[in-house]
């Protein structure tokens, strides 16, 4: 009965979605803009009625209704109340509903707080919207629908990938969802600003709050990933490069460059059709990722078995919307006059900079990710691109792009001396060569690039804080106070980068009971192991103690764990925090002479990678909630604070 | 500067840093994409040592050696017409044995030894990346 509930208002979703579509249209065909009301309620019922939908998938795998299929298919009676929760969106199905559900639930948000929209802009904005999520619906009920019956019901059910059943689940898909489809609402506000040619400053205005917030979920979102990838995979690494990763990246980088072209556009006026392009291509970047992910083509741990068909239907859906897009912008470029002059030592230069090389990193992204299966396609030959091609090719950019971050805040926006900006950047400066004598001190035979990270990310700390020089602390901007934290974290991020990647040191060893190997300035000691059992899994436990110098010992258990449902065997890292870095170990397998192979590792400021993750979102949220508290307090006033 | 002027400059430099960015990537792609060989092909191609590439075939039997380290083996890939020395220092998957499938990742050495970072062995196909099971069907369908 829920399940068909949950099929019967995703049904309703659809045609309310065609019915906003429509009413949207003919309010703009006979410019009537008292529709506007009922375009709005028709989006808030969509997306309540989605909302819904996916409730009942949540009650269905919560109750382990074994005659839904998707549930039988993977979900398990004995599994943990939590990845039962969590496991509605750890399948094909589940994840894509969980996909529509957020499109809609923008869909609504937009239409129920976006006031300062002009109305046949917001009106064209909700269409566009709702034609988005038109085509995903049919996806949905006739591609993937989750709520197919399965006669008879299985006594058990498959279970779910041991490697998703982590608290991890249930915290970084939503995550990064809510970063990857809310960026659908920068595509919908582009492409209604472009049917009404309104493309300007309030436009701006509107838009930023939007963009921001989608993406500071997304980086929460590819941050909690990274760190989940690190630790339940047992291999020591924080970003592999894997197409899927790079499914993530790419929308993070073009939604970074749209954050900073949008405040060109809303403070300048200037940069219209480059910010209206790039609002395309953010949501673009998302809707390829979901069909890298989703179709089929490339799989990895979230990737589900899935029929080719599926992988067409959303080709044709992306080929549809990004080209639909680009079109219009074609058509309408021409009508969006370019807004106001600068110059290139200004802070809009630097901005165009940091926009350029975004872009760049982007494009060597994508063709680094899709070339194998171009070659694929072409010629049939297989072969994989990974991260010596990436670091080669991104990496030196991305240095580039850190130094212009570094830079641009200390410009003045229209017009800036050279020199002035030299003076200003003297003390990162001096830091920065600091760093580069201790560098050479410490590691006189460290790579190029974590040694370059290292320095940079010194310099650049100092440089980012630079702008609260001499300033009231307390009357300074909320919005101000995001943007230094944002680019602290980038600093903070980046020099836990190179701190991992130039001073990690690695043991692999076969040891015996009572054995101490040496990682670091650790000495471990193998004390033995255990068989231990969990709810759905036993494993080997390893029970290992770490001393470093005069220090009290710390017990480290990682395990070898194997799952019956489905049999599969996992690694569990037991990873130890420290406040300068952590102590990584793994179980391997056990030798016919009865050794236990140990990996140890001692990873110095390793969090640091995804402390600056944190940062970089706690700055964008502030930097939301500065735009908002400032947006009301005029509201309050009664007038924009601009007029 | 004029705004028609300065748009024709940021539109050339748009145009730059795309063909710089694309250039730098072709350069980088050609040196590090790596491909897929069997014991054949390797020999047959005579594979650089140092260049990243990926070996696929079936473990030969009797031929896995564990050295007295503990962590570190050898063992022989093969096609059934040629084989190539492997040696990988690590934790082999639960699914590594003889005269079964499997994916290495590494690269050879000057004296022709296939030296692996990462080892991918048949395991449960519902997980696998349909490359790595395309490869994998190839290694076994070698095994005839």
């Amino acid at each position: 009965m829920i399940a068909e509930i949950g099929l019967a208002a995703l049904w309703l979703a659809a045609a309310l979605a065609a019915l906003q579509f429509v009413f949207g249209a003919i309010a703009l065909y006979q410019r009537d803009m008292t529709m506007l009301r009922g375009v709005r309620a028709v989006a808030v019922v969509q997306a309540l009625l989605t909302a819904t939908a996916f409730a009942a998938l949540i009650l269905v795998f919560l109750r382990t209704d074994l005659s839904v299929s998707l549930v039988a298919a993977n979900s398990h009676v004995a599994k943990p109340w939590l990845y039962k929760f969590a496991g509605t969106w750890g399948n094909h199905e589940g994840s894509m509903l969980m996909w529509v559900t957020i499109l809609a639930l923008a869909g609504g948000a937009v239409a129920l707080f976006e006031r300062r929209l002009e109305d046949r802009t917001l009106i064209a904005t909700l269409a566009a919207q709702a034609t988005i999520g038109l085509g995903f619906y049919a996806f949905l009920l006739f591609a993937s629908n989750p709520f197919d019956r399965l006669d008879p019901a299985p006594a058990q059910g498959n279970g779910l990938n041991p490697l998703l059943q982590d608290p991890g689940l249930a915290f970084h898909p939503p995550t990064l969802y809510v970063g990857y489809v809310g960026l659908s609402i920068a595509f919908s506000f582009a492409v209604g600003a472009l049917v009404t040619r309104d493309v300007g400053a309030a436009f701006a205005r509107a838009m930023r709050p939007w963009v921001l917030a989608a993406w500071i979920f997304l980086t929460l979102g590819i941050t909690a990933g990274s760190y989940w990838a690190y630790y339940e995979l047992g291999w020591g690494g924080w970003w592999f490069w894997d197409p899927v990763e790079n499914a993530s990246l790419m929308p993070w980088l073009a939604a970074t460059a749209l954050l900073h072209s949008v405040t060109v556009l809303a403070t300048r006026d200037g940069l219209r059709a480059w910010t209206v392009m790039l609002a395309v291509v953010a949501f673009s970047m998302s809707m390829i990722g979901t069909f890298l992910v989703r179709s089929g083509i490339l799989t990895s741990v979230h990737s589900f078995a899935v029929d080719p068909r599926r992988g067409a239907f959303i080709l044709a859906l992306l080929a549809i919307y990004i080209g639909g897009a680009l079109a219009l912008f074609a058509l309408r470029v021409g009508t969006v006059r370019e807004g106001s002059r600068f110059d290139m030592v200004s802070r809009e230069g630097s901005l165009v900079a940091n926009n350029l090389l975004l872009s760049a990193i982007l494009g060597i992204v994508l063709i680094g990710t899709l070339y194998p299966l171009g070659i694929e396609a072409l010629t049939g030959g297989k072969l994989s691109v990974g991260p010596p091609y990436f670091n080669a090719a991104a990496g030196p950019l991305a240095l580039i792009l850190v130094v212009v971050m570094a830079a641009g805040p200390l410009l003045r926006w229209r017009r800036d001396e050279l020199r002035a900006l030299a003076r200003r950047l003297a003390v990162p400066a001096i830091v920065a060569v600091l760093a580069l004598v201790i560098v050479l001190a410490v590691l006189p035979r460290a790579h190029l690039l974590p040694s370059l990270g290292l320095i940079l990310a010194a310099g650049v700390a100092v440089a980012s804080v630079a702008p609260l020089w001499k300033r009231n602390l307390r009357r300074t901007p909320l919005f101000t106070w995001g943007m230094v934290i944002a680019h602290l974290g980038i600093a903070v991020s980046l020099a836990g980068m190179a701190s991992e990647s130039a001073f990690t040191q690695e043991t692999l060893v076969a040891a015996r009971p009572g054995e101490v190997h040496g990682v670091g300035p650790f000495a471990v000691r193998f004390e033995g192991v255990e068989p231990v059992a969990g709810p759905n899994w036993t494993a080997l436990e390893a029970t290992l103690t770490a001393t470093r110098g005069t220090g009290a010992p710390m017990e480290m258990r990682p395990q070898a764990r194997a799952f019956w449902a489905p049999p599969t065997e996992t690694n569990e890292a037991a990873i130890r925090t420290l406040w300068d870095g952590q102590l990584y170990t793994v179980l391997g397998k056990q030798a016919e002479d009865g050794r236990w192979q140990l990996r140890l590792w001692w990873k110095p400021f390793v969090t640091l990678i995804w402390a600056g993750g944190a940062l970089v979102a706690i700055g964008g949220a502030l930097s939301l909630l500065g735009r908002l508290l400032r947006d009301r307090r005029a509201a309050q006033r009664g007038k924009e604070w601009w007029e | 500067m004029k705004p028609k002027h300065q748009r024709l400059t940021l539109a050339l430099l748009a145009l730059a840093a795309i063909v710089g960015a694309t250039l730098l990537a072709m350069s980088a792609l050609r040196d590090q994409a790596s491909y897929f060989y069997t014991p054949g092909d390797a020999i047959r191609d005579h594979v650089e040592p140092g260049r990243a590439v990926r070996l696929g075939g079936m473990v030969a039997g009797g031929s896995i050696r564990r050295a007295a380290d503990g962590v570190t083996i050898d063992f022989v890939v093969t096609d059934g017409k040629q084989s190539v020395p492997v040696r990988f220092k690590g934790i082999v998957p639960d699914l590594f044995k003889e005269n079964s499938g499997v994916v290495a990742e590494g690269a050879f050495d000057a004296g022709g030894t296939f030296v692996a970072d990462t080892i991918l062995a048949k395991h449960d196909e519902r997980y696998m990346p349909p490359q790595i099971a395309g490869e994998m069907h190839k290694s076994e369908s070698l095994k005839k």
